[in-house]
């Protein structure tokens, strides 16, 4: 019994290193640096990513004048933290605002609860969120406006995850089912600030 | 048996006493309609299955509604990982097929709410169709984070 208790400790500090882990999404650790950002909140705050170390973060990039896509990711986000129960508790959706001229915190604040308590938006000057998108490879362009002055936002669709530490983990992108995102936070959650 | 080719013969039968100068909009049945709603005032998407159950081609040209101030057809894409939105003029719904607006794809867009919309209403749209015909359907409002029709 002892032995198995050993056997069994020495099995969960093998998955410290988590060098064998299978994941199902893409893989870009020691590929992509760590999070890293100067934004404002949904709240008006300014923050960093210094301010989610210990969370899992989902780091996503969308625009709240968005009608499909940017809601229908969120919305299927949304269903993969419940379907993580108290575990999501652990982790947190960053929504990035690739159009700060029109996404004030007050307007993120309203768009991110309307998906799920667990998100965040941010939102900040166009060099910072371009700093950041730049970061991770990511892009966005502001299409033409339209008779009516209004405007759409072409941007990736991939969402970066994180650990704990920050250090960025996965890619998912939109031919990952819902059933590989659960599976991997479900790893990366389990992996948490054990170490 | 027999009603399955009754009903269908007897349908064809009304459609040569009276159905000469038909138009699509009559041939086209439409379901599940639905709206995602947004906080403020946000532009919506609005999604419904159309089914075309005549013997010619139709197309969805465009939509309208006394709740909102402009309302397009619009198709998502999501080549080489990056998503994109734009305007279309059309959207075929074949003879005896169906075509289908739905998150990530094709969608209305709806725009200028004239007054908050409530989950739970059901928003009247009138769909346009290629030979100027229309059709009005109702769209449930369904909140920000709902999944499907």
């Amino acid at each position: 019994m002892l032995l198995m208790l050993a056997f069994g400790t020495w099995l969960l500090a093998g998955c410290h290193r988590d060098d064998n882990i299978q994941w199902r999404l893409t893989n870009v650790t020691g590929h992509m640096p760590d999070l890293d950002f100067q934004l404002v909140d949904d709240h008006g705050k300014k923050v960093s990513g210094q301010d989610y170390r210990g969370k899992v973060v989902l780091l996503y990039f969308g625009y709240t004048h968005c009608p499909d896509v940017c809601p229908l990711t969120l919305a299927q986000l949304h269903v993969v933290m419940q379907r993580l129960g108290p575990l999501a508790d652990g982790a947190r959706i960053l929504f990035v605002s690739v159009d700060p001229a029109r996404d004030t915190p007050e307007i993120m604040h309203a768009y991110v609860n309307a998906f799920d308590p667990r998100a965040v938006g941010l939102t900040g000057t166009p060099r910072e969120i371009e700093a950041l998108s730049k970061r991770y490879r990511s892009a966005f362009t502001r299409e033409p406006d339209r008779a009516d002055g209004q405007y759409e936002v072409t941007h990736s669709s991939a969402i970066y995850l994180f650990d704990g530490q920050g250090k960025a983990r996965l890619l998912s992108t939109p031919s990952n089912t819902q059933d590989e995102m659960v599976n991997d936070l479900h790893l990366l959650l389990s992996l948490g600030s054990k170490s | 048996m027999s009603r399955r080719i009754t009903l269908p013969l007897l349908l064809a039968g009304l459609l040569l006493t009276t159905g000469v100068g038909a138009t699509e909009a009559e041939h086209i049945h439409a379901s599940g309609a639905w709206i995602r709603v947004l906080p403020g005032d946000l532009p919506a998407g609005a999604y419904v299955v159309l089914e075309n159950t005549g013997d010619q081609a139709a197309s969805l040209r465009g939509a309208h509604s006394s709740r909102y101030g402009e309302a397009m057809l619009h198709q998502s894409s999501g080549e080489g990982g990056v998503n994109r939105m734009a305007m279309v003029d059309e959207l075929a719904i074949p003879a005896h097929g169906k075509a289908e607006l739905s998150p990530g794809g094709y969608h209305l867009m709806l725009m200028k709410a004239a007054a908050p919309v409530t989950i739970g209403d059901k928003i009247k749209v009138t769909l346009t169709f290629g030979d100027g015909s229309t059709l009005d359907a109702d769209f449930v409002a369904r909140p920000a984070n709902a999944t499907g029709g």
